[in-house]
């Protein structure tokens, strides 16, 4: 045939797209961070979450209407309706209600089972390129980024290359946070003592919010960070840079750090004394404090938001 | 003395939460002065405070209920102005009040809202739906429910003494221990949280024993109505989990009391334990709410209908499943966690299973609908609302079920529309649906129809509006309990969702109304028959409202809808069954053992929030002390002689020989 239905990946393709695009219509233009994933972590991730959605639209949808339907004629002012007040059992029907929602999640759990494995996020990604290593400290209100092959750090901003996997290694100075970058994908906890993994990676460069998703106290809201994605050219001129000037980030400037302040502008260590996320996940050095006096917040990190 | 109580306590500088607690108490010392005037108080106290019959305590739970709704209501309001307002801006609530003011949104409308209505109505409907004259141990039942009003007593007085919990509705730990929230917020939580858990916890045991041991002469399990089973599966869950709530409080308790190590960060304490503990408790909570509203729904819907339930055994099977797997999903409350492929996988599919027997019931109420007769009252109304919004929200929480979805939408506005999406469409629209369906049971006269639908429309259509952006903005990333914000395409749903928010008020405001149109309109809508829906099972066998001791025979039970085949026989015969011999019947005693023992508990938990600890022991004293003039006393019973059982059975008797000779619409 010559103008034959398009093909299934094709056709699939589109239906993705369709959805994609009812979802965000309402928007026009912006599009939604997790619909908008810029690395392989958040696509997959996004491919599920609508594949999911699209098989069980196909059981809500009809459920829904049904439910209408059958509300609006049975009325009781409908004339036209059949009152069947003896209809209370019937083994067919029974056989589909429970067969419908069985085969809906045999087939869910299928998808769960695979999903959960490949998007484990301690699972390394498939790259050619090397991973870079980042340790990721929550503290009371902001995030530490430790480059240790590079021996830097950065205080609110993450700057990685695009295109090579992140390793992220992950714990909490003081209480519970989750670092999530809604638009490169899985988001996990911080928690003192322990030290998680992730594994993220930027497709292309750009600039990407980056928040903690777990209520961590009064200074919470302020714990905003940007992702920064650059050419690999450009993330070695950053190290050089962060290398040439800032503070060394030794057990006492750690010990001011970690004390309580919130809005915190992006600024750069030179330095880091080796093994400092270490410490702090073994607990070498003590948990973060917390509120110093009845007041909830002081500031003590060297800059401050202008705003 | 005071411990840590002193006038520095009270927030004199803080305009909402003083101005807020002006009112609380202005209206709380209006409505005592206007009882006091009225001559009210020792009514009152006879028959409602120190009351033990199942179905005035129900009331009160239902009334606590509602008055918490509004509480929580304003909380929830708050929140919403505060995000419409805090774009690139701090809004009106700084960090340390707007966490307040989620948290106690959260706990009070879990606890004080959700689970005190359902325990309300349980309360009130089983025992008369099993045809029988009370639950099996009607003191414990009061002291349950008073126990419940010191955990909001407590709650509320935090408004104005000190403050609430700063950590969530959950106080997850570190956040929660005493380094990071030195303050009397936790505690106040914690406390009100034991103490009303205790009352909680005896209410599902008491209600256990009286489903599974005091059910009316042949009324076998599966003649059960619906409503009973779901109330036996609910408290079975709440028997099974309230433990571990109490037992977490009271680990954390001890960390922040006595320096014990359970969740701190040193000295070996686990963090992840606190979360495990109280999932394993929080997500069979979920259905302790939601399963008797679905039995609420499934009494609704079949008499509505006019039809019985579709597939009666197969809903049994469903709700007995639910209970069980209720308990073997809680770790889906925390994949992001970092547990690995396997163990998210396992619960992630564990999680999905219950959406079976879910799903089997929202297809069985759809074919009870199917060949029915549908008489469109609030109940129906709220029921059918409640089909289709759940079903949304259940496919959004299987969606949070598949873990790698989960790691980009947890902790998210997504979640939250989930949520408030099973909790606003699935437990309370049930609630509401119970209410106005067994409120002419329990007064003797019916809620106005007009204002009820109009209530119906504004909440259904406000929570449309509210909650429907917030899963829009959890694709767009933002994350739940954020006090500002800088994101410009966050806030134009936030403003949607604010008045989303201002619909459900006016929706409320309509339920306001339509109690004081009602009350002042109760002759036109009164009950006369007793049974105002033509309903099936035994409740609407007695008369509305029912004497104290419910049925003046027990009713003997042949088959399932038992009051309907009793009517059927009725109407063949063109007659009643023969009048039985009345026998004088044996009544518990009102005490006001409850009321003293909720009184010392308040005392002793508000003492321990401030370190106030000769009161401590005064209050545990005395609690001692009730309980053993309780257990000393001398009569227990009373006897309600056989002529006033015969004078009031008779009047029932004459109400339902009017209505089987002079058919209402309706009957076959």
């Amino acid at each position: 045939m010559a103008t034959g239905s398009p093909r299934p990946a094709v056709l699939r393709e589109r239906v993705a797209g369709l959805m994609a695009g009812t979802l965000t219509l309402p928007l026009g233009g912006c599009r939604a961070a997790l619909l908008d994933p810029q690395g392989p972590v958040g696509a997959a991730e996004k491919t599920i979450l609508l594949n999911a959605l699209a098989i069980m639209l196909a059981i809500v949808v009809p459920t829904i209407l049904a439910t209408l339907g059958f509300a609006w004629w049975f009325r009781a002012s409908n004339t036209r309706a059949r009152y069947r007040p003896q209809w209370v059992y019937s083994g067919r029907v029974e056989l589909v209600t429970w067969s419908i929602p069985i085969l809906v999640i045999l087939f869910l759990g299928g998808l769960t089972w695979v999903g959960s494995h490949d998007l484990d996020p301690a699972r390394p990604l498939k790259s050619t390129q090397p991973a870079v290593t980042v340790e990721v400290v929550s503290l009371d209100w902001k995030w530490l980024f430790i480059y240790p092959d590079q021996g830097v750090a950065s205080v609110n901003q993450l700057v990685v290359p695009a295109g090579a996997p992140l390793r992220l290694k992950l714990t909490s100075a003081s209480v519970m946070n989750t670092f999530f970058v809604p638009q490169l994908g899985s988001m996990i906890y911080t928690m003192n003592g322990m030290s998680g993994q992730l594994y993220l990676q930027a497709d292309k460069p750009g600039v990407y919010a980056g928040q903690s998703s777990h209520f961590s106290g009064d200074g919470f809201s302020g714990m905003q960070f940007d992702v920064r994605a650059v050419p690999a050219t450009d993330f070695k001129t950053w190290i050089d840079r962060t290398k040439a000037a800032g503070p060394a980030l030794d057990e006492q400037a750690y010990g001011a750090l970690s004390k309580q302040s919130t809005d915190v502008a992006p600024y750069t260590y030179r330095a880091v004394s080796p093994g400092l996320y270490e410490d702090i996940v073994q607990q070498h050095l003590p948990p973060a404090p917390g509120p110093v006096a009845a007041q909830p917040a002081s500031q003590v990190a060297p800059v401050k938001k202008a705003s | 003395m005071l411990g840590k109580l002193s006038w520095a306590a009270i927030p004199f500088d803080q305009p909402i939460p003083m101005a807020a607690s002006a009112m609380m108490i202005a209206v709380i010392a209006g409505v005592v002065l206007l009882i006091v005037l009225k001559g009210w108080l020792p009514y009152l106290w006879r028959e409602w405070i120190t009351s033990v019959d199942h179905k005035r305590i129900g009331v009160m739970y239902c009334l606590l209920a509602l008055v918490m709704l509004l509480r929580g209501f304003a909380d929830a309001i708050m929140m919403r102005s505060q995000q419409a307002l805090a774009f690139h801006s701090a809004g009106y609530l700084p960090p340390e009040h707007y966490n307040q003011v989620f948290s106690a949104h959260g706990t009070i409308m879990i606890f004080f809202v959700g689970m005190t209505f359902m325990v309300g109505l349980m309360n009130f409907a089983v025992p008369l739906q099993l045809g029988i004259r009370d639950v099996a141990f009607p003191t414990l039942n009061s002291v349950s429910f008073w126990l419940t009003a010191t955990g909001v007593l407590l709650t509320n007085v935090s408004l104005v003494v000190g403050e609430f919990a700063r950590t969530g509705w959950i106080p997850y730990p570190p956040l929660s221990e005493l380094a990071y929230s030195p303050g009397v917020g936790v505690d106040y939580w914690l406390w009100a949280l034991t103490i009303s858990g205790i009352g909680t916890l005896l209410s599902g045991i008491n209600l256990v024993v009286t489903i599974l041991k005091m059910r009316a002469p042949g009324m076998t399990y599966l003649r059960m109505p619906m409503f009973c089973w779901t109330a036996l599966a609910s408290n079975l869950l709440i028997v099974a989990a309230f433990p571990i709530l109490t037992a977490t409080s009271a680990m954390l308790l001890l960390d922040r009391y006595l320096g014990f190590h359970f969740f701190t960060n040193e000295a070996g304490g686990n963090v992840m334990m606190f979360m495990n503990l109280i999932w394993a408790w929080g997500h069979p909570e979920v259905y302790i709410l939601i399963l008797p509203a679905f039995g609420v729904f499934s009494e609704v819907i079949s008499t509505f209908s006019g039809k019985p339930l579709f597939g009666y055994r197969s809903m049994v099977m469903a709700t007995m499943a639910i209970c069980i797997l209720a308990f073997m999903v809680w770790l889906h409350h925390f994949f992001t966690m970092g547990a690995g492929g396997n163990v998210n996988a396992v619960f992630g599919i564990m999680t999905m299973i219950i959406a079976v027997p879910t799903g089997v019931k929202v297809f069985n109420w759809l074919f009870t609908l199917f060949g029915g007769r549908i008489r469109y009252s609030t109940p129906v109304l709220w029921s059918i609302g409640f089909m289709v919004t759940f079903v949304i929200g259940g496919m959004t929480g299987v969606l949070m079920a598949i873990p790698p979805a989960d790691f980009v939408l947890h902790n998210s506005l997504f979640l939250v529309a989930h949520f408030h999406n099973v909790v606003i469409g699935g437990v309370l629209f049930g609630a509401f649906a119970g209410y106005t369906y067994w409120f002419p049971k329990a007064f003797g006269f019916r809620l106005d129809e007009r204002w009820g639908t109009a209530a119906f429309w504004f909440w259904l259509v406000g929570f449309y509006v509210a909650f429907m952006p917030l899963y829009y903005l959890g694709l767009l990333g933002m994350t739940r309990r954020l006090q500002h914000y800088d994101v410009a395409a966050w806030r134009p749903w936030l403003l949607v969702a604010a008045a989303g928010a201002g619909l459900i008020a006016i929706g409320i405001l309509c339920q306001v109304m339509q109690l004081i149109v009602s009350i002042r309109h109760r002759r036109p809508l009164r009950d006369r028959t007793g049974d105002p829906w033509n309903g099936r099972s035994l409740e609407w066998a007695t008369a509305s409202p029912p004497p104290a001791f419910n049925f003046a025979l027990l009713p003997d039970v042949t088959g399932e809808e038992p009051y309907w085949s009793m009517k059927q026989t009725a109407i063949e015969r063109q007659q009643l069954r023969p009048e039985p011999a009345y026998e004088a019947i044996e009544a518990p005693r009102n005490t006001p053992t409850g009321f003293v023992c909720a009184f010392f508990a308040t005392a002793t938990g508000f003492a321990l929030i401030w370190y106030i600890w000769w009161m401590v022991a005064l209050g545990l004293l005395g609690a001692f002390a009730t309980f053993v003039a309780f257990a000393w006393r001398d009569r227990a019973d009373y006897v309600i002689s056989s002529a006033e059982v015969a004078e009031l059975d008779r009047a029932n008797r004459a109400a339902r020989r009017v209505a089987l000779v002079d058919l209402p619409e309706g009957f076959q």
